[in-house]
């Protein structure tokens, strides 16, 4: 499929023309990227009940592309924290995010993951930005399944949206 | 029936009358941390307690002997609980393992030990569980804030 | 990356007798081990050797979170100890709380309560029997029971207003009563859960790779699984049958009939089928219940603990203050201690609570089967190879929540 083919949603006037091609070629790595998310699910709670559901036939995740969860993380780009991490949890949390290869987006599931929810003591991370940048934080404990769906579309939308470090002079 | 077999144990394993009580159906032994292991041999051995159900303690901090060690056995033939209650101070917090007796005991007193500081004399086996290596201080002590967090991992700025 | 990472946890082994054992590291995020536990194992060749099991990864800090809210406000806390049947979690936790009060629940939040543990329960081992299936490869069957047990969550959802974590148990009663034809729903989704169930076992029950896998696996006895504190289908599955539903009743079981399924050797294969057949008595006991149900209120006339009406609060001064005092202060709950224990889904659940008097428990301590069961997994890894570690965990069913508190 050529670029051509690809529809513009930027309404960025594009200011030169190597801009203008580089912005074309996010646009079409950025819409192959979101349709082949390839989630590690680090799953430690209650929000793995959750998680199950969403998965499986009644919410099919299949549709979004983000179907087949990669249980190494050196093979998934997308890094979903369902449960609580707590500071015993924290360093193989951290590892787990060092060994993705590039690119990689965090979703945090639940609110645990986003904020420590109604965990406010001496064993659970507040929130798992402490120690791993997020993308997409889906609130809810646990969120219902269509928010997580909600969440996914939406993380596609800011994939399709950003640049891709792999587009350079070279590409 | 039940009452039945509460009562024999009781008046066995406490003849005075001091030390026990029954409440909300279990049996309360209240013992000296000298005799709890002699005790707990005699309900397993003679009255059937098999089960090992569970240890922990309750912190006191305003009493002389400031842990409360609370233990819970349950007989599967005569189905009926005691709860063993024995008082440790805090300068000396130790009483004796029961891993001899029940295969359970070995991780129900690391959590006790790792969340109150009772130290068990026998249990060679005493590293956190559900806490880190290097966590200091017993997080289930009233005087442990609540908040005070220790973490592993620096935090992102 | 240049950061060293500390490690939580020390082996109990770093060698072992064997010197060409191998020692390998399982979990903690590993997708065989649902549930977040950690396994280091030295290896002969393939067989397990030694086998150290290590939680704590989900400690939360529920017992201290406790002793910082009030009678009330920890429900929600208890709901996510075994987040698979959060219901009887609730239910166990406002019985203790009761008998400590002294208050006596109303026939109507009796057969409820009890209707909604085994409903719950039947949630329960569908997860467990869905993920330990899933884990050796029946995708099928795992979409089947996942599939049913999406129905009970929405029709749970209806009662409670959420999917997994209710907080639906009130100290004295339940937080609402049965919506209009949910009853009628209930008896559809039971009709349902028999025509999947079915398909599961013509899919699984005689399946040769499936009985290579469990049968003979992780076996262990009745002695030993006393020994190590093992109770519920764990303990059934060796042949004992122990349940408190029988033993020791409460609720309203000792009116309902009921069988107590056994195992025969205590293996994968036998925890399987228990939990498969206690899943038909749940039904069984669901069926009788919902003719059984009286009409009735579901909450008790006593200011001590339940919540006066919304209307009232509004209308009324005394109503105000009493709903003020129980949200702020919290039901006072007489001094003195407890330890009551109900048939949790993995086993005995009991609850062992302290107060002095006031609206905040002065200790609330959690006898979670999951946790006893971890302390005894290694019996049940060790001599069988390292590929059987999945069913055997998958089958000892470890939650979490309530493993790690
Ligand atoms: S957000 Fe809620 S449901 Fe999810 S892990 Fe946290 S407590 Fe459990």
């Amino acid at each position: 499929m050529t670029p051509r083919t690809i529809p513009i949603r930027s309404e960025r006037e594009p200011r030169s023309a190597f801009e203008y091609i580089a912005t074309r070629k996010d646009e079409l790595i950025g819409w192959a990227r979101k349709f082949s998310l390839f989630p590690y699910p680090f799953v430690t709670a209650c929000c793995a009940m959750e998680f199950m559901a969403v998965s499986s036939s009644p919410y099919d995740t299949d549709r979004f592309g983000a179907a087949l969860p990669r249980f190494s993380p050196r093979q998934a780009d997308l890094l979903m924290v369902v449960g609580t991490v707590t500071h015993k949890q924290a360093p193989i949390l951290l590892k787990v995010y060092e060994q993705m290869c590039e690119p990689k987006w965090v979703m945090a599931f639940g609110v645990c993951a986003t904020s420590g929810g109604f965990y406010q003591n001496y064993a659970a991370v507040a929130g798992i930005d402490r120690i791993i940048p997020v993308d997409i934080y889906i609130p809810g404990c646990p969120p219902r399944p269509e928010m997580v769906i909600d969440g996914i579309m939406q993380l596609q939308d800011k994939i399709a949206r950003s640049q891709h470090l792999i587009v350079n002079k070279s590409f | 029936m039940a009452a039945s077999i509460l009562d024999t144990v009781a008046g066995e394993l406490d003849p005075a009358g001091t030390g026990s009580t029954l409440a909300h159906g279990t049996l309360v032994l209240v013992v000296p941390a000298a005799q709890l292991r002699g005790t707990v041999e005699r309900l397993k051995a003679e009255f059937g307690f098999d089960l090992f159900l569970d240890v922990t303690a309750v912190d006191w901090p305003r009493d002389e002997l400031r842990f409360e060690v609370v233990y819970h056995f349950y007989a599967t033939t005569h189905r009926v609980r005691v709860r063993v209650k024995t008082r440790v101070p805090a300068a000396d917090p130790t009483v004796d393992s029961l891993t001899f007796l029940y295969g359970s005991a070995r991780f129900m007193e690391r959590e006790c030990h790792e969340m109150y500081g009772i130290a068990f004399r026998g249990n060679d086996d005493l590293r956190p569980i559900l806490l880190y290596e290097g966590f200091k201080g017993h997080p289930l002590r009233k005087d442990y804030p609540k908040q005070q967090e220790q973490p592993l991992v620096p935090y992102r700025k | 990356m240049d950061l060293k990472l500390p490690n939580p946890v020390r082996p109990a082994f770093v060698k072992t007798e064997h010197d060409d054992a191998v020692i390998v590291n399982i979990g903690p995020s590993h997708p065989a081990t649902h549930g977040t536990v950690q396994i280091i194992a030295a290896l002969d060749g393939e067989k397990v050797l030694r086998a150290d099991v290590h939680c704590g990864y989900l400690h939360r800090g529920f017992e201290k979170e406790c002793e910082d809210h009030t009678w009330h406000n920890l429900i929600p806390y208890v709901d996510r100890l075994n987040y698979c049947s959060a219901l009887i979690n609730d239910f166990a936790y406002c019985d203790a709380v009761e008998q400590l009060m002294g208050v006596a629940i109303t026939p109507r939040a009796r057969y409820l309560r009890t209707l909604l543990a085994e409903y719950s329960r039947l949630a329960d081992h569908l997860t467990c029997v869905a993920a330990t299936l899933m884990e050796l490869g029946a995708m099928t069957a795992f979409l089947y029971l996942v599939m049913i047990r999406d129905y009970i969550y929405e029709h749970i959802a209806d009662l409670t207003g959420a999917r997994v974590t209710y907080s639906y148990g009130r100290i004295g009663g339940l937080a609402r009563d049965l919506p209009a034809g949910w009853t009628a729903r209930l008896v559809a989704i039971l009709d349902q859960y028999e025509d999947f169930i079915g398909r599961v076992h013509g899919l699984v029950d005689r399946n040769r790779i499936f009985i290579d896998r469990m049968r003979n696996v992780g076996v262990i006895t009745t002695e030993d699984a006393i020994n190590w504190g093992y109770t519920g289908p764990i303990l059934r599955s060796t042949g004992a049958p122990r349940d408190l539903r029988k033993d020791t009743p409460y609720l309203a079981y000792a009116e309902l009939d009921f069988e107590v399924p056994v195992g025969i050797k205590g293996d994968n294969y036998d925890r399987y089928y228990v939990r498969m057949r206690e899943m038909d008595e749940s039904v069984h006991m669901i069926r009788q219940l919902v003719d059984m149900l009286p009409a009735g209120p579901i909450n008790v006339d006593d200011p001590r603990c339940v919540l006066p009406e919304k209307s009232l609060v509004y209308g009324e001064i005394e109503s105000l203050i009493t709903h003020f005092k129980l949200i702020m202060d919290g039901p006072r709950v007489p001094a003195g201690e407890i330890y009551v224990a109900h048939e949790g889904a993995n086993g005995e659940l009991g609850f062992y609570l302290v107060s002095d008097g006031s609206g905040t428990p002065y200790k609330v301590h959690v006898r979670a089967p999951s946790f006893v069961h971890m302390g005894g997994a290694h019996r049940m890894l060790e001599g069988y190879q390292l590929a059987d570690v999945v069913p055997t965990f998958g089958s000892i069913n470890m939650i979490g929540g309530e493993c790690d508190r």
